[in-house]
């Protein structure tokens, strides 16, 4: 097992490596940069040096003057001192900008995550034991609703209902107009009332997908031999389901869960920005459309190690929770 | 079940020929896998559903722009009232200068010229020059220096009355001599001048060239002249306390024009209201148009078809490359194996780490940056969405073929020698191709939501093309979210029956192409 993970991890370094260079290579690419703009602006200062100038000494400090792959070669060295560099358009270190917004994005994460299993479980276990029936239908259209409902509209058409129309909650922001006068506590349920309709949001679009994965894989038990022992033994109905097929679907189900686990710390870009959010989605975002190299870049390397690392989870907790898999 | 079901078919099918023996093949209905597939599928209610809904949508999208009576990108204006600035007039209460001399009556003289005013005398000096006032009523002065007329100061002030027409200083001179002198006629450059009580000045042969008048009317625009009868109306309406009249121009406009004091200038602001060709922005569904029109005025349901067509063009393209590129790389890699399934299985890890969101995104920013025309924008997204997907694909088809070519039909194909890439392509890929079709299909959705959401951002499909999501991006405008649901409701509508029919057909076809599947 451990000759395992340790294979896996190695490879997932190799890949990373390939990875990051490709989005290096991406970002420049840009055709124009944010160090142009801010060489235009620091030149047009009084007395300063010229436009080239700022130019050649702002690209140097980036290590953009020399070839792609050199400048790679730097990033990745300054990345294992644990130096990303500053963020240009937070003009802060981008592991300060990170560690700001990553922990709101990851509550925010967390909060819909539990709720989605705790819907989406259930309603698909009930879907498959009543295979073809109308509750079944009905479980299935919400599920493949949830997956084909594109996040932009869900989340405008909450709120134009609850934002617009019944006055429930603010359009836009984590915090309201009034939030430095109350006291802790009102501090902590604002927020909290702010962040209702994008964990709504969340947890529509996502349900769909862990529903009808829950119902595959109980109708795949529900067929299986051990089941139809069960039933001969003369066992209720209650006890086949709930206590025999129930169990060996959460194999897979614990599986996929683990795996989705890192992924609650990259945020939900599209929700974010909706919803003004100020989390990691929100933040790379905004780092993206403008240019800031350092930011995108670290975001999109630390999104592709949680996509591994989710995947290595999951291969590992298959082993582990299912003694009939072996892993060599 | 279905067994049964079959055999019941088949018995009742078999009735009317009894006189086929038992072993007869005509007494057996024959159906290839494919019309099993098909059978299976059409008795899915909920997935010829989702096939009814596609089909609408191809033929709203495709046909629909044919039968549309508008253009994709065709503007509607309509006619609105808009209040303009147009004028403001001043009752002049303060003496003004028309000058005749300009090194002897500078802007310094004219202060000194009206302290003498004030004070009564007719007498002063500036600058070493002697100045003499020659008063014609306490209104108007004539200043005088060294025996000659080199200014006048009057509330009253002589104007043109066509644009043509330019004052002279003898002709203005001559003509306030003869206002305040009571005289009907005065001479000026060598013409003879008539000029009535009210102080309109004709020529001789009677058309009217100037006027007196204490009234200031000044345009707005510096471009415009008014008419002598416009501006007797705005005085007229002025002298009378009128706050608006009508008024048609020689050129046949006619347009309100409404009048207010404004104190603190002591002037009256004339606006003007004119009928405005705007474009017909937002208007509500009508007969016309039956969604309204967009912010660019362009009619809604128009756009909503051109829309589909390009929405559902790019996610059939994207699919199409991303399959292409899939179904070869897994199928080399499922087929060879070792060290060639190797090195595609961990390219197909790489592309599958590469964040494919925040990657469109930054590509769409730099076509942004770059003014990357906008069809050039639509075939670098379906390229970059085909090319973001392929690893799906290959690890589907590869992940197939492992466990197909272990088969006996496959032990077959080599011992007749068949050519590898026929026995890939010919012999593997076929079947592989129900799962293809399937995961196609939902990729089909996923591809479109994709886009949508993209062109939503405003980093997708641009204007003057129309896609389901850059028609929603106008509800990023809280008016337009609160006020107008027509403009994005229909959109978004469109785009979940159309992902929603896509999924449900999806899984009807895996359920149909599934043998074990039990109905």
């Amino acid at each position: 097992m451990r000759k395992y993970i340790i294979k896996r991890l190695l490879q997932s370094i190799v890949i990373l490596f390939f990875v990051a260079f490709i989005i290096y290579a991406l970002m420049r690419c840009l055709p124009t940069s944010y160090v142009e703009a801010m060489a235009r602006q620091k030149s047009m200062q009084a007395g300063s040096k010229s436009y080239e100038e700022w130019m050649e000494q702002l690209s140097a400090m980036y290590n953009m003057d020399g070839s792609i792959v050199s400048g790679y070669f730097k990033w990745l060295g300054s990345m294992f001192r644990g130096d990303f560099g500053d963020s240009w358009r937070w003009t802060v270190p981008v592991l300060q900008k990170f560690n700001d917004t990553v922990w709101l994005s990851f509550v925010m994460g967390f909060i819909s995550f539990f709720f989605e299993v705790i819907i989406a479980i259930p309603l698909g276990i009930i879907a498959a034991t009543k295979q073809y029936s109308k509750t079944d239908y009905t479980i299935s259209v919400i599920a493949l609703a949830g997956i084909s409902l594109p996040t932009f509209f869900f989340a405008s058409l909450l709120k134009l209902v609850f934002s617009v129309k019944l006055g429930w909650f603010d359009l836009y922001g984590l915090v309201g107009r009034n939030y430095d006068q109350l006291s802790t506590f009102g501090q902590l349920m604002d927020k909290g009332n702010h962040l209702v309709l994008p964990i709504v949001t969340l947890v529509v679009i996502s349900m769909g997908g862990l529903m009808r994965y829950t119902r595959t894989n109980m109708l795949e038990v529900l067929n299986a031999d051990y089941i139809r022992t069960a039933r001969a033994k003369g066992l209720s109905e209650r006890k086949v389901i709930y206590h025999h097929a129930f169990r060996n679907t959460l194999i897979p189900i614990v599986t996929i869960i683990g795996g989705t686990l890192p992924s609650l710390f990259s945020g939900a870009l599209i929700t974010e920005t909706l919803f003004g959010i100020p989390g990691i989605g929100f933040a790379s975002y905004q780092s993206m459309v403008s240019g800031d190299i350092p930011f995108s870049m670290f975001f999109m390397v630390f999104t592709a190690i949680l996509t591994l690392l989710g995947n290595l989870i999951a291969d590992v907790l298959y082993a582990v929770v299912d003694p009939r898999v072996r892993i060599a | 079940m279905e067994d049964m079901k079959d055999k019941k078919d088949m018995l009742e099918n078999m009735e009317p020929s009894e006189e086929y023996s038992l072993s007869d093949d005509r007494r057996v209905k024959v159906l290839s896998p494919g019309q099993l597939v098909l059978k299976r599928f059409f008795r899915n209610r909920l997935a010829v559903t989702g096939m009814i809904i596609l089909l609408a949508m191809f033929l709203f999208s495709f046909l629909g722009g044919l039968l549309s009576p508008y253009g994709e990108d065709q503007k509607f204006y309509r006619v609105d009232v808009q209040a303009k600035d147009f004028a403001g007039i001043i009752h002049n209460e303060e003496f003004r200068y028309t000058i005749g001399d300009n090194e002897l009556f500078k802007s310094s003289v004219h202060a000194q010229a009206l302290k003498a005013i004030i004070q009564g005398n007719d007498k002063f000096e500036y600058n070493d020059n002697a100045y003499e006032l020659d008063k014609l009523s306490d209104d108007a002065y004539i200043v005088n220096s060294g025996g000659k007329a080199v200014g006048i100061a009057s509330k009253e002030l002589v104007n043109p009355s066509t644009p043509d027409e330019k004052i002279s200083f003898d002709f203005a001179l001559a003509a306030m001599k003869a206002k305040y002198g009571g005289d009907k006629t005065f001479k000026a450059d060598g013409k003879d001048y008539n000029i009535d009580k009210e102080g309109i000045i004709t020529d001789k042969s009677g058309t009217e060239v100037a006027y007196v008048s204490q009234y200031i009317v000044r345009a707005v625009m510096s471009d415009i002249f008014f008419s002598r009868e416009l501006k007797n109306q705005l005085i007229d309406a002025v002298e009378a306390g009128q706050e608006s009249f009508e008024y048609t121009d020689e050129e046949g406009v006619t347009a309100e024009y409404i009048l207010k004091y404004d104190a603190a200038t002591k002037a009256w602001d004339v606006k003007q209201e004119i009928d405005t060709k705007v474009f017909d922005t937002y208007s509500a569904p009508s007969k016309a148009h039956w969604l309204g029109t967009d912010r660019n005025g362009m009619d809604m349901l128009t756009r909503l078809m051109y829309g589909g067509r390009i929405s559902l063009i790019i996610g059939f393209i994207a699919v199409f490359i991303e399959t292409i590129i899939g179904v070869i790389m897994g199928g080399i890699a499922g087929y060879f194996g070792g060290w060639v399934d190797g090195l595609i299985m961990r390219i197909v890890d790489v592309f599958y780490c590469i964040p494919g969101l925040p990657f469109i995104i930054i590509v769409g920013a730099a076509m942004d940056a770059a003014n990357t025309p906008s069809l050039t924008r639509i075939i670098y997204l379906m390229l970059i969405l085909g090319f973001l997907g392929w690893a799906g694909v290959a690890r589907l088809v590869r992940g197939q073929i492992l466990s197909l070519r272990e088969q006996e039909f496959m032990t077959a194909t080599e011992a007749c020698g068949i050519a590898p890439s026929r026995r890939i392509f010919r012999h593997l890929i076929p079947n592989v191709m129900p799962q293809l079709i399937v995961y196609m299909t939902m990729g089909l959705g996923s591809t479109i939501i994709t886009e949508a959401t993209l062109s939503f951002l405003g980093l997708g499909v641009r204007f003057p093309f129309a896609s389901w999501g850059n028609i929603i991006n106008d509800v990023n405008d809280t008016f337009v979210l609160t006020n107008y649901w027509f403009i994005w409701i229909p959109a978004g509508v469109l785009l979940l029956t159309t992902v929603l029919a896509f999924n449900i057909v999806g899984d009807g076809l895996r359920d149909a192409f599934d043998p074990k599947m039990k109905r």
